[in-house]
């Protein structure tokens, strides 16, 4: 049994490494949510085009790859703030069941646009990294990479917010949207800030994310769902619940996949999440 | 008004003798499958209870049927008694608990998103037995030159489908404008508006929602039934998960979630859409894969932006403002 165990440990280390991830990836959802009260369904979409846009630049055209994943950021951070101007900005009143469709429909055009422009193949960057072994225990590069970069990036977003004038700003209006005005904050401006900063964070994931997976039109598909249950978990638009439930999350689906086979790692995490959503309907930290 | 619609529907009953070919009738009764599909999620969509989770219930009614036919050879007619059943007990499992902690809007959204994932993920991860993301195909009953066998449903035939869906959609409007009168959809409308108010002054919450979920997701699951058996192929991506639940929800937005045919009317605008794009691009269509999509996509943008109501609603509303006469 001495075997099993040391195996078991690589499986808790490498959900430890995806929780990292995982928490990144929720974290500018949850930001969006947080100060701007919508959900973006198309969220998993965005990262899709930012792996597309980091693989059309170093691949495609010859950039260095460092050169295309910033370029990628910021091609997603732009996209967030055009999502915002011409798809939210007009919903913002109506019904928030409507504002929810309303990125199921960007989902769907992103998903066929990235079909029509590179195919349903699936792509690769074609960078290879070796493992590192540990012991008798050997642990992928690139997720290694993944979680330093994703632990760095929740790290800077955290003193960004609370650092600087308008990352403070920010916080306040996602604690109460009707005094900001008065106090001379221009709630426009901090949405669609919000939104870039919310697509750079989704821009950054794509960049990790493209190290380890190939790309391919519904790639959205296989990541979405699992971040917005990690976002609801941990209270929607609540960060801090967001990277608890995150490495909860990863340690389900690394352990339980090693334990039974992957797809039933993640039937375990959405069973959980159902049942926690029923016994604290706010998430695990939420507050209302 | 009434008779108009009776005379469309006697040009549609018409439609295997118009001559059209296999491929166009085939066209009518996808329509016809997903209107009444589309129509089932409606039910419960249009009173404030936005399900993402109804791939769940079209993939267990589908997969029952399949399962219990190639494993055990069961009959299909007990297979679909089987996912009712299973469909409703999911519904009760997920709905009960729903309803009596108030997860409305987003959450309640998200939570049957993740219902229609575990699904699919089931589906998937039980590969010996339901032939994981490559699909399954229920075992033929008609070898020996059989054109048709009624105990395993199956039919070469595709008029005998054409009828049996169209009374089966029949059925679904049925169905959904006996909610439209009942007292139920009152109640929920006042729900949906304010729910504490509307407990205030007597209105059993829980019990009123979980009767449309129930209606829904039953009628739902006989759909996925429906589609194994005349398809006779399914697979998980197809019958359950986010993209097909999604798929309801937009068609339903698409045509108009408050009218009676509006969900036909999004079912038939989606098929329409691509074949449409197919007939007008000719050959450039095979270049450009998923243009429909990009056009559906942003269509649907536009309508939630634009046209709320949906196509369907939208155009009775110009209508009913023009001439008094209707209604």
């Amino acid at each position: 049994m001495e075997v099993f165990d040391i195996f078991l440990l690589e499986a808790v280390l490498n959900g430890i490494l995806l929780g990292g991830l995982l928490a990144l990836l929720s974290l500018g959802l949850n930001l969006i949510f947080g100060v701007i009260d919508v959900v973006w369904i198309c969220y998993a979409e965005m990262i899709m085009i930012g792996m597309y846009a980091v693989y059309a630049l170093h691949v495609q055209q010859g950039w260095p790859l460092l050169a295309a994943m910033a370029a990628g950021i910021a091609i997603v951070a732009l996209l967030g703030a055009l999502m915002h101007q011409f798809i939210i900005r007009p919903v913002l009143s109506a019904e928030p069941i409507n504002q929810l469709l309303v990125t199921g429909g960007v989902l769907f055009f992103l998903q066929a646009a990235a079909t029509l422009a590179f195919g349903i193949e699936f792509k690769n960057l074609g960078v290879k990294l070796p493992p590192v072994a540990i012991g008798e225990m050997s642990f992928s590069m690139p997720r290694i990479i993944a979680f330093v970069v994703a632990v760095a990036g929740v790290a800077a977003t955290y003193l960004f917010l609370t650092r600087t004038y308008i990352g403070t700003a920010i916080r306040a209006i996602s604690q109460d949207r009707e005094i900001m005005p008065l106090v001379g904050v221009n709630p426009g401006r901090i949405f669609v800030v919000t939104s870039a900063l919310g697509g750079s964070l989704a821009g950054l994931s794509a960049c990790l994310l493209v190290l380890q997976y190939d790309i391919h039109p519904a790639i959205g598909l296989s990541f979405g769902p699992i971040t917005f249950l990690i976002c609801v978990l941990g209270g929607l638009g609540n960060m801090l619940g967001g990277l608890i439930a995150a490495f909860i999350f990863a340690q389900f689906i690394s352990v339980g996949g090693f334990v039974l086979a992957i797809e039933w790692g993640y039937v375990i995490a959405f069973v959980f999440f159902i049942a926690v959503m029923f016994w604290r309907p706010q998430g695990i930290l939420g507050g209302k | 008004m009434k008779i108009l619609l009776l005379a469309l529907l006697a040009l549609l009953a018409g439609t295997p003798f118009y001559g059209l070919g296999n491929y166009p009738l085939h066209l009518v009764i996808m329509c016809l499958l997903w209107g009444y599909v589309y129509t089932s999620w409606s039910i419960m969509g249009r009173l404030g209870l936005v399900s993402f989770g109804h791939g769940a219930f079209l993939g267990i009614g589908a997969y029952s049927v399949v399962m219990l036919w190639n494993h055990f050879g069961v009959s299909p007619w007990i297979g679909a008694i089987a996912g009712v059943i299973v469909s409703a007990l999911v519904a009760v499992i997920i709905g009960l608990p729903c309803f009596r902690f108030k997860i409305v809007g987003h959450y309640f959204a998200l939570v049957t998103l993740a219902l229609s994932e575990v699904t699919r993920l089931i589906i998937v991860a039980l590969r010996d037995q339901t032939g994981g993301s490559l699909g399954a195909t229920p075992n033929t009953a008609l070898a020996q030159g059989n054109a048709w066998s009624l105990g395993a449903l199956q039919f070469s035939d595709k008029v005998v489908w054409f009828y049996a869906i169209l009374v089966v959609w029949l059925a679904g409007l049925w169905v959904w404008a006996k909610v439209d009168r009942g007292m139920t959809r009152l109640a929920l409308e006042a729900i949906s508006h304010e729910e504490e108010a509307a407990a205030s002054i007597g209105i059993n919450v829980t019990r009123s929602k979980l009767f449309v979920t129930l209606i829904s997701a039953v009628m739902t699951s006989l759909g996925g039934v429906l589609y194994a058996q005349y398809q006779l192929y399914i697979n998980p991506e197809t019958v359950s998960g986010i993209g097909i639940s999604l798929q309801m929800v937009f068609g339903v937005i698409a045509g108009g979630m408050y009218v009676m045919l509006g969900p036909t009317v999004g079912a038939v605008f989606t098929l329409l859409l691509a074949e449409g794009l197919r007939l007008a691009l000719g050959d450039a269509f095979k270049q450009f894969p998923a243009l429909d999509l990009a056009v559906y996509g942003l269509m649907l943008v536009l309508f939630i932006i634009y046209l709320p109501k949906g196509i369907l609603g939208t155009a009775l509303e110009a209508l009913n403002k023009r001439g008094p006469a209707a209604r």
